[in-house]
């Protein structure tokens, strides 16, 4: 165990742990941009630097292992100094339009701002705009909000496995893009989401929510996903009894399967929910015509049927062809009803390629 | 002349550089078998003793720095800094064209130190004439059969300053971004490729020969106590002679400027010195008394860096240097971290403000807690050294900023 004094407090840490963890553990609040407890270290934001008492330099607390004997101080007059410069440059290239933002109210610059009194940038000038704007159905890109924290670059990575995004050119000029910066379309980009999920302002928003409702506005409803048997689970975003957008959670006790990760239909594919062409009851086939029915009578009509083709030609004149969104206990009970009740082999599954 | 002391350039012009068989008629790679015969903790321990610290910049002592990679690794890697990117500095170059074969000895003696037989040098893209050179160096060095099975591998850079920080090099070498890694863990536990790498400046392995041959006593006893040996620096800008010097580091920086150097070009008197490159302070005339060496340079608030002289006489404009200074910055920012990607870029903003003639004091308030920000909390040595020239030259010739602020 490695023994520190975190503002004061002294504690005791297993050894390898770093010191934002510590500080995490003594009750200290450090603020971070770039860190994601699920993705490689950056230390590239330097919003958690702290004192470490005898060193010339802050060090960026999530990166640096904690070490017997340090004193480390989270909030100095020089640490408080630091972040609220480091957000000054941050406002200084960050377009501020958070009426209107998607993430307002739930926007990590936004929030350190206003811990640390940061109103205005004594920074701002020129600099690069990139106005990037993506002609796809689901993210919207506005670099010129983005703070180059490399999250999305990172998730996208490590968690998707698409690496359809890196850091192009040097500086200040160093923005977020596809190969060639092409569209993200054309690249490898599967269009998960994950990069929305992590951007912790709003450079990356889904447009399939656009202006339906701020975080703060929603209801969170936690569900499980319909669109296949993986069961990921996500929060549907309610405002008015309505679904305004999906959010993941990431921590495994309510995301045991997916931990936050969704696919493009999970994440972005719900406005099938209040569609007109979304079927709602059973429907009957009579004369070439569909007629609305009961749940009981459509299913008494499909086994009245199936007895029939049963009777007239055989079990082996039926089959079944079951879904991949179904879980694996309501496959199994289809197959087992076709084998053991109707008496065929033939079964079948979309998933089996 | 008569004052330099040559130790790495003994032999300049007198032998072919690339030519492994004429080194050896002067006494080379005698040091490297000497190093083959010796216990390898002694080695270390004789590299430790004769108090060489690196020649690069930070100045850490070369034999600590290898006694911190781990024994047991399987595969080590022993790397070769020429990126040389600091504005002014082209020691390594002359020491590749000069000495190229006391290089291959330095990282084969390295490599026997850490038990590595593969050395990779990373030469700074704008030096191709020096990359062919050191590979024919190479192959005459193995056809002689002086590096026994110690490998050495030409990498070029692209012409990004950040490179020369030695894990944006690793980074470069492994085909990313030139972006340098947090530390720790340091190069020398997880370095190239993620296993434990020896990465050193040319000059500093350029001494280990003479230090294997003549002994870590003899090496101790020269120049500077604390930072012991000779040190190549090269004059540029107002100075009479523009070139290249060895001398031992407790030479003075007047010596350097008025006896070497043959003084300030058409008898003008002098305004500045900035020493170490682009990143380093502007020293005034009052502390040219200041020996060259790692430690006393930082005294005065300096850094001896990689050795670069720039010159500066009585009619240069301070502020117009600077505002150039913090142009360069903000072009080789890789863009990581918070404070230099954007604070290189604001402090170019507000020196040229400042340079024509537009900023107040308030400019200058701002530009100074900036300039103490990434100091502090920079991830790298570029935000961090960045600042100096500003803070330097606001605290040595404010008055020159006076004159430009409204």
């Amino acid at each position: 165990m490695i023994k520190l004094t975190v503002n004061g407090r002294e504690i005791q840490v297993p050894k390898g742990t770093m010191v934002l963890d510590a500080c995490q553990q003594a009750g200290a609040d450090v603020p971070t941009l770039c860190y994601d407890p699920d993705l490689k270290l950056a230390g590239s934001c330097r919003m958690c630097v702290v004192e470490a008492k005898g060193r010339p330099n802050l060090m960026a607390a999530c990166v640096s292992p904690a070490e017997n004997g340090m004193v480390i101080e989270t909030e100095s007059p020089d640490v408080v100094e630091s972040r609220k410069i480091i957000l000054e440059l941050l406002l200084a290239r960050h377009k501020l339009e958070c009426h209107t933002c998607e993430k307002d109210g739930s926007c990590k610059l936004q929030d350190y701002c206003y811990r640390y009194g940061v109103t205005d940038s004594r920074y701002a000038g020129q600099g690069a705009h990139f106005g990037m704007e993506d002609p796809n159905p689901f993210f919207k890109r506005d670099y010129d909000k983005c703070i180059i924290c490399t999250r999305c670059v990172r998730v996208c990575d490590e968690i998707t496995g698409a690496q359809a995004i890196n850091v192009k050119e040097r500086g200040h000029h160093a923005k977020i893009a596809t190969v060639f910066d092409g569209k993200l379309d054309d690249s490898s980009c599967v269009f998960c989401g994950q990069c929305v999920m992590v951007c912790p302002v709003g450079a990356l928003t889904s447009k399939v929510s656009a202006g339906k409702g701020k975080s703060y506005q929603t209801q969170n409803v936690l569900t499980t996903c319909t669109y296949c048997g993986t069961g990921c689970t996500f929060e549907l975003n309610v405002k008015d009894d309505h679904v305004v957008g999906v959010t993941s959670v990431r921590e495994s006790e309510f995301s045991p399967v997916n931990k936050g990760a969704l696919c493009v239909k999970g994440r972005f594919g719900w406005d099938f929910i209040e569609s007109k062409e979304r079927l709602t009851t059973p429907l009957i086939r009579e004369n070439g015509e569909l007629r609305p029915a009961s749940w009981d009578e459509a299913l008494d009509y499909a086994a009245n049927k199936i007895k029939a083709i049963k009777e007239k030609d055989g079990p082996d004149s039926l089959a079944l062809f079951s879904s991949a969104r179904a879980t694996n206990e309501e496959n199994y009970l289809a197959q087992k009803l076709f084998r053991a009740a109707i008496g065929t082999n033939n079964v079948d599954h979309c998933a089996r390629l | 002349m008569a004052e330099e002391m040559r130790v790495l350039l003994e032999y300049a012009d007198k032998i072919n550089p690339e030519s492994a068989d004429e080194y050896v008629k002067v006494g080379g790679y005698v040091g490297l078998e000497k190093a083959r015969q010796m216990e390898i903790n002694d080695l270390i321990q004789e590299v430790k003793s004769s108090g060489l610290r690196g020649r690069g910049g930070a100045g850490f002592n070369a034999g600590m720095k290898w006694s911190f990679v781990p024994k047991n690794a399987e595969i080590k890697y022993v790397v070769c800094n020429l990126d040389e990117g600091e504005p002014g500095t082209y020691k390594d170059r002359i020491i590749c064209e000069k000495n190229a074969q006391a290089l291959l000895e330095g990282m084969a003696i390295c490599g026997r130190a850490i038990g590595s037989n593969q050395g990779y040098i990373y030469c700074r893209g704008e030096y191709p004439f020096t990359v062919k050179l050191l590979k024919n160096a190479i192959q005459s060095a193995k056809e002689l059969g002086a590096l026994g099975d110690f490998n050495i591998e030409v990498r070029m850079g692209a012409g990004a300053y950040v490179c020369g920080e030695e894990t944006a090099l690793i980074e470069s070498i492994e085909g990313h971004r030139g972006e340098p890694r947090f530390k720790p863990p340091f190069p020398g536990v997880a370095g190239l490729w993620g296993v434990p790498t020896v990465v050193n400046n040319v000059e500093t392995f350029a001494c280990l020969p003479s230090i294997l041959t003549k002994g870590s006593a003899w090496f101790a006893g020269i120049g500077a106590a604390k930072y012991p040996g000779t040190k190549i620096v090269t004059l540029t800008g107002d100075a009479v002679n523009t070139t290249f010097f060895e001398v031992p580091t407790d030479y003075i920086l007047r010596d350097v400027i008025y006896k070497l150097g043959g003084g300030v070009k058409g008898g003008k008197k002098l305004k500045a010195v900035q020493v170490g490159g682009t990143s380093g302070s502007f020293i005034p005339e009052q502390n040219l008394d200041t020996q060259i060496d790692f430690d006393s340079m930082g005294a005065i608030g300096a850094a001896l860096g990689s050795g670069a002289v720039l010159v500066l006489d009585e009619t240069r404009d301070i502020v117009d240097i600077v505002t150039r200074i913090s142009k360069f910055f903000e072009h080789e920012s890789c863009g990581k971290c918070n404070p230099c990607r954007e604070g290189t870029f604001r402090c170019r903003e507000i020196m040229e403000k400042i340079n024509a003639g537009k900023a107040s004091q308030k400019d200058i308030d701002n530009l100074l807690l900036l300039t103490r920000v990434m100091q502090k909390a920079a991830l790298c040595g570029l935000g961090q050294a960045a600042p100096f020239p500003i803070q330097s030259t606001i605290k040595h010739f404010a008055h020159e900023y006076a004159r430009k602020i409204v």
